[in-house]
């Protein structure tokens, strides 16, 4: 079993090891007597079988006796639910967003981050939003799970994190080609050094040190943005055309129905980032890709130009 | 032409006479040949299948690609997912087993509408070549997963549609089969054969085919809606044109919970049927067994919203769903306790039919046990769409229905091909199998109570333990398979001959007529006096 690191862990594992706990009883209980029955009544030790049609006590002990543990199990169940149920009203509120195939995770200020990052022993509510297909928010470590449905508005999650450390968040519902690249990480901190961080809204406006390698930066942008999980870096078409050899080429695209050749220069970067489908590259389907305005910032796309000039290198 | 209603000296499967070779096959109409037809299919298939299972394995022995991309992974796990269960599972028992014996064990000389069973393999088969299209077709097999889940089924380019027709079109063979023996069974019991009477294998196909008549329908309406949507753009599923997904789900498993039912079912008639055979007792407890037989049959239409525990759904639809799940867990259990007491005080047969029934409850029971931690909200939210699942459905429907079958084929082969196989090698694959079986999903549920999703093309390293149990098992169990069919298919072309009429000593009719049975099963309709199970005397 996962460790756990939030406020539901108690419960879930209490119910956990209500069911399990019986279930084994029963099943290497019925299992032993199978093998006992095996041994005892084979036709070389016992040749001729007694009739037995039934009894009514026993089929009314095996019904009630299960029943009054189902029951049990019923209850375990949903007392260590409930609370995921019960939001409060007060807390740190991020919404997080899913599309084919990364999450993205905005913060009241305005932050975006890639990464989901919270405070420790602090109530997080998580607005949950999808922009394509059903996704779903699983963190083992936390034992929550909401599926993020494009369309239902109003659907969140919340969850206590009481350990800091690093955990696995993984998208559980299979949303197609790289579903199962679609994981990212809570990164749980101390409330000081996580407003700390909340408030650094520099971070933002990313500082270029001197000589800093700025396809390098580029690359991690792409990296962690998941571009990659369409746009292979070998020629190969994975959703979308390839990164490689982009750069400075005449790109065959449609514009609203004409079929015309634009110069792949800054300007088309930034308009595929923020509006994918005004200049659908020919040969592949609009719709696939949705707009990053907001979440890239122009200062970071001319960090993704420098990548793209220097896959030409 | 003919007529049942005719004069007894002209017998309605007569017209079958003008076929010669192929068409004497695939034109008859009589229940046996039909129910040797869908064998063959299913075993064709299953093979198929099985191979698209050991490929996923294989990738999955390792992080990172080992034999192939997401793409490809991506549409294994769907065509396995579609053969397995639409064209292997769902018909399973009752299409085979339930065509070749419900007549014979209610003692009579055929199903009620011949040549609409006929129709029902067509159909089938129909269905199964429009799914095949979908692979080779248009712009790529699909990728969906055999649940079709909305959004994602209307926004891939992949070959989609053929699919959900082909599921279409194989659900109105299963209504028919289902209308055919619930009018088989209230009409034409031999003489003297009440309802409880009746032997348990026939009593679990009469509680699924209601399933079949009741719950398939609304599949077939959700398919059309599909077509409906991606064809002529209506909005009924898909948000971007004003549809809710969580409609299409409901839907979906309003079907397919009770489906599950359709598969597990026929597997605890058989089970049934067996387990008293080789303890040469009389069943403990018959009237319990059927009384929870359609207890699971109708509870069964109430639980579907335990596939969705995460999806949104409002508190109080959760725990509803919850509880009555908790509910159909207890006629579950009341079958296996009086399966193991109807071995109490037994003489004990140890055969290879008995071994599958065995091996069959105590999969069963791992199933079984581990559904309760699906029902139960709490566990539930953490296991939901991870491995644990993967995991425990393979316990139940490979591990149940698959054992059932494997059981059923095992009993029934003498009766069906007048020779016998070779029990050695049956044992031995019987063995090999169940040791690879359990190393390939036991350590599933333990990935996913660690926390790994289903439907992963690759994974993180912390995963990388389980995976390797699991890949290897499934090698183990394949094994297992070529030697179980190898044997089978080699007796029953040049086994031992037997016109023994009843090698097991079962007490049901089917072991009263001749090996193999005649054309029309019964000389002369026997009249029943005694309960299905007399080992008495």
């Amino acid at each position: 079993m996962n460790p756990g690191a939030s406020n539901f862990v108690e419960g879930v594992n209490n119910a956990f090891i209500f069911i399990i706990g019986i279930s084994l009883f029963f099943l290497i209980g019925i299992t032993l007597v199978i093998i006992l029955f095996l041994y005892r009544y084979n036709k070389k030790r016992h040749p001729k079988a007694v009739q037995i049609e039934g009894s009514n006590k026993l089929e009314v002990i095996w019904t009630i006796i299960p029943l009054a543990l189902v029951m049990g199990m019923f209850y375990y169940g949903y007392v260590g639910w409930k609370p995921m149920k019960r939001i409060p009203d007060e807390g740190v509120r991020i919404t997080a967003n899913a599309r084919m195939w990364s999450f993205s995770f905005t913060y009241e200020n305005g932050r975006i981050t890639e990464k989901l990052y919270v405070p420790v022993d602090t109530a997080v509510i998580v607005r949950l939003n999808a922009l394509d297909v059903v996704h779903s928010l699983y963190i083992p470590a936390f034992r929550v799970k909401e599926d993020m449905v494009p369309g239902l508005a109003n659907n969140q999650m919340w969850f206590q994190p009481n350990k800091v450390g690093n955990y696995s968040l993984f998208c559980t519902e299979y949303c197609g080609l790289q579903h199962s690249f679609m994981h990212t990480e809570v990164v749980v901190m101390e409330p000081a050094e996580f407003w700390e961080w909340y408030s650094d809204t520099t971070a933002v406006a990313i500082p270029i040190e001197e000589g800093a390698d700025l396809a390098l930066l580029g690359r991690q942008l792409v990296e962690s943005k998941g571009c990659l999980a369409c746009h292979s870096l070998d020629g190969s078409t994975i959703i979308g055309p390839s990164f490689l050899g982009a750069w400075g080429s005449n790109v065959p695209v449609v514009t609203n129905g004409q079929e015309r050749e634009v110069a792949f220069d800054e300007a088309y970067v930034l308009r595929s980032i923020y509006e994918p489908d005004a200049d659908i590259h020919q040969g592949y389907r609009a719709g696939q890709m949705f707009s990053y305005q907001g979440e890239i910032t122009e200062q970071q796309i001319e960090l993704i130009v420098e990548f793209l000039k220097s896959l030409n290198e | 032409m003919s007529d049942s209603n005719n004069a007894h000296n002209v017998s309605y499967l007569d017209y079958k006479g003008q076929y010669k070779g192929l068409s004497a096959w695939i034109f008859s109409t009589d229940h046996k040949r039909i129910g040797l037809l869908y064998l063959y299919t299913m075993l064709a298939f299953f093979s198929v299948g099985a191979i698209l299972g050991l490929l996923m394995k294989t990738e999955l022995i390792a992080p990172g690609a080992t034999i192939m991309g997401p793409k490809a992974y991506n549409a294994l796990f769907t065509l396995h997912g579609i053969i397995m269960i639409f064209i292997i599972v769902v018909p399973g028992l009752p299409a085979v087993f339930g065509n070749f014996f419900l007549p014979i064990m209610i003692g009579a000389k055929d199903v009620a509408f011949p040549r609409l069973n006929l129709l029902s393999w067509w159909l089938y088969v129909i269905g199964i070549l429009i799914v095949l299209t979908s692979q080779f077709l248009g712009d790529g097999p699909p990728d969906t997963g055999w649940t079709f889940y909305a959004p994602y089924s209307f926004q891939t380019p992949a070959n989609v549609l053929p699919a959900v027709f082909g599921a279409f079109v194989m659900g109105f063979s299963s209504i028919l089969t289902g209308i055919n023996f619930v009018v088989t069974i209230h009409r034409m019991r031999a003489p003297g054969m009440t309802w409880f009477k009746m032997p348990l294998f026939p009593w679990t196909l009469y509680g699924t085919a209601w399933i079949q008549i009741l719950a398939t329908p609304v599949i077939g309406i959700t398919l059309l809606l599909i077509v409906a949507e991606r064809l002529l753009g209506i909005g009924i599923f898909d948000p971007a044109l004003g549809g809710d997904p969580i409609l299409y789900q409901h839907l979906f498993w309003i079907y397919s919970h009770p489906a599950v039912y359709i598969m597990i079912l026929p597997g605890m008639g058989v089970i049934s049927e067996i387990i008293p055979v080789f303890s040469k007792k009389t069943i403990f407890g018959y009237k319990a067994i059927v009384l929870s037989t359609m207890a699971i049959a109708f509870v069964g239409y109430f639980v579907w919203g335990h596939h969705m525990f995460t999806s949104g759904m409002s508190g109080r639809a959760l725990y509803t769903f919850s509880f009555l799940t908790f509910l159909v867990a207890i006629p579950s259990a009341i079958k296996v306790f009086n399966w193991v007491s109807t071995m109490h005080k037994g003489s004990l047969d140890m055969q290879t039919p008995f071994y599958w029934a065995v091996s069959f409850i105590f999969v069963f029971m791992i199933g079984g046990l581990t559904g309760l931690v699906l029902g139960s909200l709490a566990t539930n939210v953490h296991v939901h769409d991870t491995h644990f699942v993967v995991a425990h459905f393979h316990y139940i429907v490979f591990g149940g229905t698959g054992y059932a079958f494997m059981a059923a084929l095992h009993y029934w082969f003498p009766k069906m091909f007048g020779r016998m196989y070779d029990l050695g090698w049956a044992n031995l694959g019987w063995g090999i199998f169940f040791i690879g079986f359990n190393a390939l999903y036991l350590p599933m549920f333990f990935l996913g109570m660690q926390g790994m999703p289903r439907r992963y093309y690759d994974y993180l390293p912390d995963f990388h333990g389980g995976n390797i149990i699991s890949s290897l098992g499934a090698w183990v169990m394949i094994s297992g398979i070529i030697i179980i069919f190898a044997n089978l298919i080699r007796s029953a072309r040049h086994g031992k001959k037997t016109t023994q009429k009843n090698p097991w000593g079962g007490k049901t009719l089917e072991w009263q007529v001749e090996t193999p049975p005649t054309l029309e099963n019964f000389e002369e309709i026997p009249t029943i006096e005694k309960g299905p199970y007399h080992f008495g005397e």
